[in-house]
């Protein structure tokens, strides 16, 4: 007999509350509750039916048409630079300010923990609307400059949001860096910038790695705060969802939204590999 | 590391001077502005004079908008009551599962939420519009029964596809859609770390499974509680998307008046106010928390 089918005899034991069936079934609810709405949306995407209800065979038209969509092409193309230029960006930004509050004791340090910790809290409509506000009023970005420059002021908004999260992700890989390491390089006669190079970039590898994949789901996500943001040429992908969705559900948003589900996912799993769960937790601390 | 900044000045600058400046140019100014604008009025069509009135709060808790503000209250309250009434079996079910099975568990529970808000509310319009998954399921039974009531000689009449979109309960639906996740995970952390010692002692005691889950589980677990009830409720409260396409027109939440003022109402400082009611309600939760989890603390040392 095996041990797996003696286990099945036995009557489940007081803490072993996943082999008891109220929490088994609870669990399978659960689970169709989150996915029967994607997986639907994502099988109804290959179906040959306008209307999208029954159905009638299966077929990819939807994606040629989603593909010679050419405003949808012109969105995503944004969505895909902004989240480059603002994934570079929030790295950088995220590693300096990751670096400074894990060596530096100075005043004012809670407060600007404080201040760092503020992008994470704010709801995202008073954000939208003070980034929409200050990019009229205070900054007015020119709009007719040229592709990608119109994008700067999304550019800008995205990194605001994001790096506090990249600075995080970072700043909990160098919580594991051997000091010790450090010191060695300087009795060996390591300057600082040596030291930072050789030493500390190659440790933090892993965290950058993970906190550009954060940066970049961030802000291909986003869509409250672009939607504040963006001209009526700077469209992002998830706007011109949100214009296509807001009256109708049909087939094309579907095949769309099964590009962008795809793209998503896939990055995440390639984030939650690099980093061991860290990108997962620093999301699921922010929304 | 604790290194005194006095100590590598030039670091320190290069290291602090891009994210402070970044910080304060494109994240506080900006949120500044909208606070001085909150009191402000239109002085003409493209000015607004700060003149420290309290005019807009004022209209803000006008018996219209305060009753939003309380709606949008009461659904993330609901949102969060049912995430938590959700999400704790799953929670438990999670923490004593085997290594394995906790990965691809928690798997599970997170790979929806990686997936854009959008699309995930959008999901939820194809299954709950009055063509959709749902009523065609139930269509289906209804007309089975009818089959069945005929062969009796009864009629039940033709199926009438039940209003499941553009309504607070649709609000709700969507919201508890969206955030249950972010209910699941801090509670799972908080069940992790418990000491199981404690719940078989109970349990040999002779206490039943649900007076140890009472007695022990919950309190044991309240800072996941708290924590999962704030990532939750925080969320809920300003959220824009799922009442705008789920809710029907008398299920707006703050978030829409605020998008209203500032993209078609054209009073800012009004829409100004609201955030910063929105941002206040943000900072009141947290500090709540923080000093719950300080009382407990101080209470366990």
């Amino acid at each position: 007999m095996t041990g797996l089918a003696k286990q099945r005899r036995e009557a489940p034991g007081p803490l072993e509350y996943l082999r008891r069936w109220p929490i088994r079934t609870w669990l399978v609810l659960v689970t169709i509750f989150l996915y029967a709405p994607l997986i639907t949306l994502m099988a109804f995407s290959f179906n040959d039916s306008k209307r999208n209800i029954v159905w009638r065979g299966f077929t990819l038209k939807y994606y040629v048409q989603t593909f010679a969509d050419s405003d949808l092409i012109t969105a995503f193309g944004n969505s895909l630079t902004i989240a480059v230029v603002s994934t570079i960006v929030s790295v950088i930004l995220g590693a300096f300010t990751a670096l400074l509050l894990w060596r530096f004791r100075f005043p004012f340090k809670p407060a600007l923990e404080g201040a760092l910790a503020l992008p994470i809290v704010v709801p995202e409509i008073c954000m939208g609307v003070a980034m929409l506000v200050f990019f009229t009023e205070i900054m007015p970005w020119p709009t007719d400059l040229i592709w990608p420059l119109n994008l700067g002021a999304i550019i800008i908004s995205h990194i605001s949001f994001s790096f506090s999260f990249v600075a995080i992700v970072i700043r909990g890989r160098l919580a594991s860096f051997n000091r010790e390491l450090e010191e060695a390089a300087k009795d060996l006669g390591a300057g600082e910038w040596r030291v930072f190079r050789d030493i500390l970039i190659p440790h933090m590898g892993p965290g950058l790695l993970a906190g550009a994949l954060l940066a970049f789901t961030l802000s291909l996500d986003d869509f409250v705060i672009t939607f504040f943001t963006s001209g009526p040429d700077t469209s992002t992908f998830p706007v011109k969802v949100y214009s296509m969705v807001r009256f109708s559900v049909t087939p094309e948003v579907n095949a769309a939204s099964t590009i962008l589900i795809v793209l998503t996912v896939a990055l995440t799993a390639v984030a939650l590999r690099v980093s061991g769960g860290q990108v997962a937790l620093a999301e699921a601390e922010g929304h | 590391m604790d290194e005194a900044w006095t100590r590598a000045k030039g670091v320190f600058a290069a290291l602090a001077g891009p994210p402070v400046v970044w910080l304060a140019v494109f994240f506080l100014i900006p949120l500044g502005v909208i606070w001085g604008y909150s009191f402000g009025e239109n002085a003409s069509l493209t000015h607004i004079a700060v003149n420290g009135t309290f005019a807009n709060y004022a209209h803000a808790i006008r018996p219209l908008y305060l009753g939003i503000i309380v709606k949008s209250l009461c659904f993330a309250g609901l949102t969060t009551v049912l995430c938590l009434l959700i999400g704790f079996p799953v929670a438990i079910a999670i923490t004593f599962a085997s290594q394995k099975t906790k990965a691809w568990l928690l798997l599970l529970i997170m790979l929806p939420f990686w997936t854009n808000l959008l699309i995930r509310t959008y999901a939820l319009m194809a299954v709950l519009r009055t063509e959709g998954y749902v009523n065609q399921a139930l269509g289906f039974l209804w007309n089975g029964a009818g089959r069945i009531a005929a062969v009796f000689g009864q009629s039940i009449g033709t199926f009438t596809p039940l209003e499941l979109l553009h309504n607070n309960f649709a609000v709700v639906f969507g919201l508890v859609y969206v955030q249950l996740p972010f209910m699941v995970l801090p509670l799972y952390a908080a069940l992790d770390r418990l000491d199981r010692s404690l719940l078989e002692a109970s349990l040999d005691l002779g206490a039943s499974q649900l007076t140890t889950f009472r007695r022990v589980v919950i309190p044991l677990a309240l800072p996941g509680i708290i924590s999962g009830v704030l990532v939750t409720l925080i969320p809920s409260i300003g959220a824009y998307l799922t009442p705008d396409l789920l809710g029907g027109p008398s299920s707006m939440m703050i978030a829409n008046v605020i998008e209203r003022q500032f993209k078609t109402a054209n009073d800012w400082p009004f829409g100004a106010a609201l955030s910063f009611m929105l941002m206040y309600m943000t900072f009141i939760a947290i500090a709540v928390q923080a000093v719950v989890s300080r009382g407990r603390q101080a209470r366990a040392t």
